[in-house]
């Protein structure tokens, strides 16, 4: 192949690329920067200015939701690693053959189901005419209905479930590869059961811990369904807000600014998760 | 904590019983959405009034519209596999031919533009529904005021929606694709060479074939991604409302066992899709 | 050009970044003849075979098929085909399919290609496996499978990346024998390159051996092992061992040589323009070191050496011995008549001046 040839083919295969990226993520992004610096001071008329952002820091209801939806992103990552790192040792390490697929396979099953499925399973369970509800009655544990549903462990029970399986995936992958080896050699060198988890399990499960993570902690924060319709009046969560600019209010200059706030939380927050886990985004995610 | 090194019976029967918990959990949800579609009462929650096939084949006698017969749902239905099959079609394209481009080729910026590429995954899906909604209606908004043409293609819409979902849905299926397309052997493509095969034709007959469980993975996955997607689809919805967002409405309305019988549908569709491509793979 | 050879070529360069991995190399080739490259990873032989197979082109010279140049075809035109080193069998059809690839491209009919698979099948051992797949089969069968695919399209020109590198070292033993063979029957002339001396050694008619870029010698095993043109060949094929010491005299193609502790010994002369006073190494094979008693046959050379450990190893089983702080190793003898080799004994050794060779000192 000549050097001609090889240009030509150069951009035959970058041009669909650079058109996807730039149309379709790169612009529309800048676009709504651009707008978020916007004031619209009649309807044909907009002038620059931050009146968008001082809106954010002057309403109190606007800052809280934002800290309280990033705050509880994190919980709920962390909780879901907690809930998903035992399953997925089960996985790798301990189950055999036929099992191990399946076992798999299993955790891969609210996968079938949308977001809207799965929470309107949860809205089932949980609410007042709901299934644990009328278990509890029958039980004799309760004397009446039992509303479960809309507050805040209800959210977070949901989110957990939306992200087990992005978690327990990139975590099955890494310790898939883990030589057991080294475990067995982090015991025969005097460790115990919490030192070789920290010294020697946890390290080599990096790249995945943080692969998975990131995955939940932006599923989380990006989430809508889930908190809005198993959340309780004073549960909102921060893309709520935003919706709530667009589609109720029309009004975009508002919830461009909120969404580019979103943003700046999620890319500050990735960045830190990778920066003290020193790992890049190439090596966990591609 | 490995099988070669002894653990205590409490904490074996300690760890299974928490595995046990975890996918009873996991099941729950699906399982009781899926059991109260046939639940032969107007409300989907307990007591068991006996089985029914109401919830999918009613045709509005005794005030029961089955989802066969309703048409709102099944045109939503429509929507989605149509948004879902072009979405498909684009990201699994464009997959391709970034696996390609990442994967074989050498250029300068190469690790910025593979960056770039990873970049949708770090965006909320809100937003990217958000900024496409902005740019493009926003242009048509702009258009329109100043030289009054209507550019109804970026109104809120299947255009529209279909461009929000390639937008993140093709970073996932060039990872997939780029992943098997890693494990490739160029010298396969040598040897087809050697035997008289022109580079299209070796392209054709041992790359291809090569890739191709992951290309139909990718489909499979950005055909299901489309179709369950709600965050981005809900800005850039039109006048044709897609399934999820029609649920949704619905939902809010109150919930009703024809949501369990679309909901046991969808399970249904994705978990076929899933195994086809599982086999597809052996 | 008028030539019997099959490959021929003249004053092939390949540079990679100023540094010549392929370094005017001519080579000739006659038809029918099995020709090994022989050189240690990084010598610039799998460089020299992706010039043959036409997946690089050289920066200077000409490569000949047949009398007819090759440099600007394109590899999918060469009559040359190649059995890869990790044979790159294609995973994704059947054994038949592998084979019919080529024909398929040459546009032969659906029927005889079938015809043409289930013969070549049959001649390399494989009768009736077309519709197997690849990864289902074992080592030494792929190995044919791979060599089928090539010899189906009946090239001018064979090809061998080091094939047998993954197979274990029974099989390979066995497949070398098998490879000297099937090349008989089809008459193809091989071109192969290893990395390993005893499969160049076993299989081949002809071996050149390559060291950064160029060939030091080009001759059959037997000469090479023999007659070694270069201290490296000395060195590469084969084992031996290393005697340094100073030039005392020449005489009649004989070398003399004063060892660090004053003893004379003697090898033939193998490089050119030693004189007295140069620096010279003198290489013997283990084989070719006998175990003497009090005195030595007539003309032989001789050293004491100092027993420091027996290696028991069957038919290659050796005695590891010391002589001024240098390890050097002698055969045993298959009859077991050794003397008692206890560590730390006296261990006369000797050879006929004609089986060793010396080389100058810095001399290539």
């Amino acid at each position: 192949m000549n050097a001609s040839a090889g240009r030509l083919s150069l951009w035959l295969l970058l041009t669909p690329f650079l058109l996807w990226i730039t149309l379709l993520v790169l612009v529309p992004h800048l676009q709504m920067l651009r707008v978020s610096f916007q004031v619209r001071e009649s309807w044909d008329t907009l002038a620059w200015g931050l009146e968008q952002y001082q809106n954010f820091f002057r309403e109190s209801y606007y800052w809280r939701t934002f800290l309280r939806t990033g705050v509880m992103s994190l919980f709920t990552t962390f909780l879901t690693l907690l809930v998903a790192f035992p399953i997925a040792w089960y996985i790798a390490r301990l189950a055999r053959g036929r099992a191990k697929g399946l076992l798999f396979l299993a955790c891969l099953i609210p996968f079938w189901a949308s977001e809207l499925v799965r929470t309107y399973g949860w809205m089932i369970l949980l609410r007042e005419s709901g299934v644990f509800s009328a278990w509890l009655q029958a039980l004799g544990w309760a004397d009446g209905p039992v509303e479960m549903l809309y507050n805040d462990v209800a959210v977070i029970i949901g989110l957990v479930y939306n992200g087990l399986l992005f978690m327990v995936v990139p975590l099955v992958t890494t310790l898939d590869g883990l030589d057991e080896n080294l475990v067995e050699a982090g015991y025969d060198l005097g460790g115990g059961h919490l030192t070789v988890l920290r010294e020697v399990v946890v390290p080599w499960a990096m790249p995945g811990i943080v692969s998975g993570c990131i995955v939940v902690f932006m599923l989380t924060l990006g989430s809508y369904l889930t908190p809005n319709l198993m959340g309780g009046k004073d549960s909102a969560w921060f893309t709520e807000q935003i919706f709530t600019q667009f589609i109720t209010r029309f009004n975009w200059e508002q919830g461009a600014a909120l969404g580019v706030l979103l943003l700046f939380l999620s890319s500050l927050i990735v960045w830190l998760g990778l920066k003290l886990s020193g790992q890049s985004l190439r090596k966990v995610m591609g | 904590m490995i099988r070669s090194v002894p653990r205590s019976r409490l904490f074996d029967g300690v760890y299974l019983a928490y595995l046990l918990a975890f996918f009873v959990y996991l099941a729950l949800p699906l399982v009781v959405t899926a059991v109260f579609a046939f639940n032969d009462s107007p409300f989907p929650s307990l007591p068991w009034q006996g089985f029914t096939l109401d919830w999918y084949l009613a045709g509005g006698e005794g005030g029961r519209t089955g989802l066969f017969h309703d048409d709102g749902l099944l045109s939503a239905l429509w929507v989605s596999a149509k948004i879902a099959f072009w979405v498909t079609l684009g990201s699994v394209s464009l997959g391709c031919v970034n696996a390609v481009l990442f994967e074989r080729l050498e250029f300068r910026g190469k690790e910025l533009l593979y960056l770039l590429m990873l970049l949708p995954l770090v965006i909320p899906g809100v937003i990217l529904g958000v900024s496409i909604l902005v740019f493009y209606s926003g242009m048509a908004n702009d258009v329109s005021r100043l030289w009054g043409l209507e550019l109804d293609i970026f109104r809120p819409g299947l255009t529209l929606l279909v461009m929000g979902q390639v937008a993140f849905i093709t970073t996932l299926a060039t990872l997939v694709i780029a992943a098997r397309l890693r494990k490739f052997d160029r010298q396969l493509e040598e040897a087809a060479l050697n035997l008289g095969a022109t580079p299209l034709v070796a392209w054709f007959t041992v790359t291809f074939p090569w890739l191709l469980p992951s290309v139909l993975g990718a489909a499979a996955m950005a055909f299901l991604m489309s179709f369950e997607n709600f965050n981005t689809t809900v800005m850039l919805t039109g006048s044709d409302t897609p399934l999820t967002v029609a649920l949704f409405n619905r939902l809010r309305e109150g919930s009703t066992p024809v949501l369990n019988a679309v909901a046991l549908f969808l399970m249904l569709v994705s978990a076929l899709l899933a195994l086809t491509t599982l086999r597809q793979k052996r | 050009m008028i030539t019997e050879s099959d490959l021929s070529c003249s004053g092939l360069v390949r540079r990679f970044a100023g540094h010549a991995a392929v370094d005017h190399i001519s080579l000739d080739v006659p038809a029918g003849t099995f020709f090994s490259i022989l050189g240690p990873s990084g010598c610039g032989k799998t460089t020299l075979l992706r010039l043959l197979a036409g997946f690089d082109r050289p920066d200077e010279g000409d490569i000949f098929i047949r009398g007819q140049r090759m440099n600007d075809v394109a590899p999918n035109k060469r009559p040359v085909n190649m059995v890869f080193q990790h044979l790159a069998l294609f995973p994704t059809m059947t054994v038949g399919d592998n084979i019919g690839y080529g024909l398929k491209r040459k546009k032969v009919p659906a029927a005889e290609r079938r015809r043409c698979i289930a013969r070549v099948l049959e001649q390399v051992g494989l009768p009736g496996l077309e519709n197997r797949n690849p990864q289902d089969l074992s080592g030494g069968q792929r190995q044919r499978v791979a060599l089928a695919r090539c010899l189906v399209l009946e090239p001018t020109l064979l090809l061998l990346d080091e094939p047998l590198g993954a197979l274990d070292l029974k099989l390979r033993e066995q497949m070398k024998i098998e490879l000297k063979h099937l090349q008989k029957a089809f008459g193809t002339t091989f071109v192969y390159i290893t990395h390993d001396q005893s499969e160049a050694m076993v299989m081949s008619d002809q071996v050149a051996v390559m060291r950064n870029g160029r060939f030091d010698q080009v001759a059959p095993p037997e000469v090479l092992y023999r007659e070694p043109a270069t201290p490296f060949v000395a060195g590469f094929v084969g084992d031996n061992n290393r005697l340094a010491g100073k030039v005392v005299s020449v005489a009649d193609g004989l070398a003399s040589l004063r060892l660090e502790d004053g003893s004379v010994v003697h090898g033939r002369l193998a490089s050119e323009g030693l004189g007295p006073g140069a620096l010279a190494e003198l290489y013997i094979r283990p084989e070719s070191l006998v175990f003497t008693g009090a005195d030595s046959p007539a003309g032989f050379s001789s050293l004491n050496a100092r027993v420091r450990a027996t290696l028991f190893d069957g038919a290659n089983s050796r005695v590891e011995a010391e002589h001024l702080g240098q390890p050097i190793f002698a055969r045993l003898p298959q009859d077991g008549s050794a003397p008692g080799l206890v560590p730390d004994a006296h261990l006369p050794l000797a050879w006929d001046p004609a089986l060793a060779c010396v080389f100058g000192v810095g001399s290539l």
